[in-house]
């Protein structure tokens, strides 16, 4: 009787022994996964660096044709009063030869998709190249940025016009909380 | 290939020690009774001088840790603090900078020789793998530690490189933020950075105590290609073919580590800073980009690499491109010892690869050139021209131009401009989807102007400075711009990237195959000595 149960457990019984190994490695698996995953995810942005995600911004201090620059999650952005030549000239060139075509209108909808102001024009300033800060007009031949690293230019919009930048530089996401008063994110 | 120990323990102690850990035996195993080719030569001596940068980066490294505070606001001051007010500071401050150089150096020639002998090739594939992993090692601590400083050119590099990992599909974007810890270049980047920069180096130590291990189970090459004797197949009273370890390679080893140390320290002592960037010596400005963002030279051939693709490849948009090649670069000497099909080790012996190989080192230093250089520099003069042509005199009538959609807008404005077809010159302007204006000029007389420009930003130039001169004479200009192809620094590095991968992937295998191998001398061949002759 002993021995014929011996020879059952350890013998022929194949499929129940598979199965509590196969059981013991998913648990394994699944506990090392857990373990690991902490010491993975702590190098995500963490709650205090997601919680300046958002930033004000006074436009009463921009005079006409000025631009500043201010910090929105360590990023620097363009605020930009531009002038009637600038929004003219960002609007005739909606149906120019565009490598990255976008209306000028489209590029300041606010956050809510809302039509924006054509005075203010709110952009990341980071060249969609490879990441630079581009300069303000000084060098652009479209009146607009100019990014001093690989010579992206982009026009009065932000809209690359030559280059080797892909893309427009990026449109932050805002809202007018005020007549003059605008929230970044 | 080291064979049975022939260690004896002398005194009580050793012999009491070699019983319970024989840590002598392996160094004595290792590296004096270790059989060495006797033909090797000096360039077989760089593996002890790595082994040596590796102990000055960790022991100066852990110094600098002692001062160095990563913090945003106090990383740079606290390195000029190293420099000017921690007694020797600023010694150990520029061994550890210069270090780096000196490795990268040091390793570059190592990886040349390996190439060139054949060290790659079977049964030491492992053991160039492992050198591989080392390199990578290497360039991620020497990235890291790059940033540590806090100057312009760490903080914009770091950028640079961490939206590199930004053009990946898909996860691109949640990768930056993962190792930059938020949304750009910040507080919890240079605290990781600093982490990790301790931690790497450690795991490099690791890892060559693997590539030393794996060398010691295959023997060392030589520069015939050709293995050495086993001990056992060598006719007695001969001497054989390998001497011991020591002292004939640790003294070699020593006198050329040296010389190296002399080239080290002239750059410690009289321009420690000629290798970096001036750029780094501005606190870092999250405001600012430098004018240049260039890496450190021992990176600029692989930064060449990621420049050189300009244009897409299909569904992979050119930054995508770039950032694949640039890694394919260095991941293509991972397979390198199963890309090489020839059986013959040495490149003495393998007389048209041999010529491929020295074009391959010059476009490597071509690419180092390139990446230093701004992508857009025309290195061959060209002529960019541009014809102006405009109406003097003469009527201009405007009439609107209307297309049915979108779609139609282009044929639409060519029927318009047909209209005119007694006009002396026409022109479109287009104001909104559908809607234009068309100009048209009847009478007068046609003008016309060529102007020219070394670039296209001098041409340009002469375009707007030759219509402010013919001002308000001409309604409108038609422009007519011939671009010349341009031979820039990207058409350079496209070549030199060409090379590089056509050398790898096309010519190691395929000349493996065809090539005739040179003969190898009877000196190798045959015995020689007067034992041998006599033996046989």
């Amino acid at each position: 009787m002993a021995d014929a149960k011996t020879i059952e457990a350890h013998g022929d019984d194949s499929t129940r022994r598979d199965f509590i190994f196969i059981a013991a490695g998913s648990v394994a698996a699944v506990g090392v996964g857990a373990t690991v995953w902490p010491f993975i995810d702590q190098m995500n942005p963490a709650a205090d660096t997601r919680a300046l995600s958002t930033t004000e911004v006074d436009l009463s201090a921009v005079e006409l044709g000025q631009q500043i620059k201010v910090m929105w999650q360590g990023k620097p952005v363009f605020v930009r009063h531009r002038t009637g030549e600038e929004i003219s000239a960002a609007q005739r060139d909606d149906f120019a030869n565009l490598k990255d075509p976008q209306s000028d209108a489209d590029r300041l909808l606010q956050e809510d998709g809302q039509p924006g102001r054509p005075e203010w024009m709110i952009l990341q300033a980071s060249c969609t190249h490879l990441g630079c800060v581009p300069t303000f007009v000084d060098g652009s031949q479209y009146g607009g940025w100019f990014c001093p690293c690989h010579g992206s230019d982009y026009d009065t919009s932000g809209r690359i016009r030559r280059g080797p930048a892909p893309r427009n530089l990026d449109v932050a996401p805002y809202l007018f909380t005020g007549p003059t008063a605008i929230r970044i994110g | 290939m080291s064979g049975p120990s022939t260690y004896e323990p002398k005194s009580g102690f050793t012999r009491w020690l070699d019983k319970r850990l024989p840590i002598i035996r392996l160094g004595y195993d290792s590296f004096v009774a270790y059989p060495t080719p006797r033909n090797l030569n000096y360039w077989w001596t760089f593996g002890a001088m790595l082994s040596m940068c590796l102990v000055v980066q960790i022991v100066t490294g852990v110094v600098l840790a002692m001062h160095y505070v990563p913090h945003i606001d106090m990383a740079f001051a606290s390195v000029q603090r190293l420099e000017r007010d921690v007694p020797y500071g600023w010694l150990i401050q520029n061994i550890h900078a210069v270090g780096a150089s000196m490795f990268f150096l040091a390793v570059y020639i190592h990886m040349f020789r390996g190439l060139y002998y054949g060290s790659y090739k079977a049964p030491r594939e492992l053991l160039w793998i492992l050198g591989c992993v080392i390199y990578v090692l290497m360039v991620a601590t020497g990235f890291l530690g790059y940033t540590l400083p806090w100057g312009q050119m760490s903080f914009w590099g770091a950028t640079v490189i961490t939206n590199l990992l930004g053009a990946l599909p898909i996860v691109g974007e949640s990768i930056k933020n993962w190792l930059s810890g938020g949304f750009s270049i910040d507080q919890p980047t240079i605290n990781r950075f600093f982490s990790l920069h301790y931690l790497l180096p450690f795991v490099i130590a690791g890892v060559v105590a693997l590539h030393v291990w794996a060398l010691h189970e295959a023997g060392q090459g030589n520069p015939t290609g050709v293995d050495v004797r086993k001990a056992s197949d060598i006719p007695a009273g001969e001497p054989g073919d390998t001497v011991p370890f020591t002292p004939h390679a640790t003294m070699k080893d020593l006198f050329a580590a040296v010389l190296f140390v002399i080239l080290f320290a002239t750059f410690v002592f009289f321009m420690p800073d000629a290798l970096g960037h001036a750029d780094n010596f501005i606190p870092a400005n999250p405001l600012q980009t430098p004018p240049e963002i260039v890496p450190e030279w021992y990176l600029l051939p692989f930064y060449a690499i990621l420049r050189a693709i300009d244009f897409n490849i299909g569904p992979i948009d050119s930054k995508l491109g770039g950032v694949l090649a640039m890694f394919a670069a260095i991941g293509v000497l991972f397979v390198l010892p199963w890309l090489d099909t020839s059986r013959i080790r040495s490149m003495r012996y393998r007389p048209i690869a041999r010529q491929f190989f020295l074009i391959f080192v010059v476009v490597c230093v071509i690419l180092g050139w390139c990446g230093g250089q701004n992508p857009g520099k025309i290195l061959v003069p060209a002529t960019f021209s541009a014809t102006l042509e405009w109406v003097e005199g003469g009527t201009v009538t405007q009439s609107p131009v209307r297309a049915e959609g979108e779609a139609q807008w282009a044929q639409a404005a060519a029927d318009a401009q047909a209209s005119q077809s007694g006009a002396a010159m026409t022109a479109v302007t287009r104001t909104s989807a559908t809607e234009g204006t068309l100009r048209a000029i009847n009478g007068g007389a046609v003008q016309t102007r060529t102007v020219t420009g070394g670039t296209v930003d001098e041409l340009e130039a002469a375009v707007t400075e030759a219509k402010a001169a013919v001002g308000q004479a001409a309604p409108f200009f038609n422009v007519t711009r011939n671009t010349p192809f341009t031979f820039t620094v990207t058409t350079l590095s496209q070549i030199a990237t060409f090379y590089y991968f056509f050398f790898f992937l096309v010519l190691l295998p395929l000349l493996g195959l065809r090539e005739t191998p040179g003969r190898v001398p009877d000196t190798i061949a045959k015995p020689v000595t007067k034992q041998a002759q006599g033996a046989a």
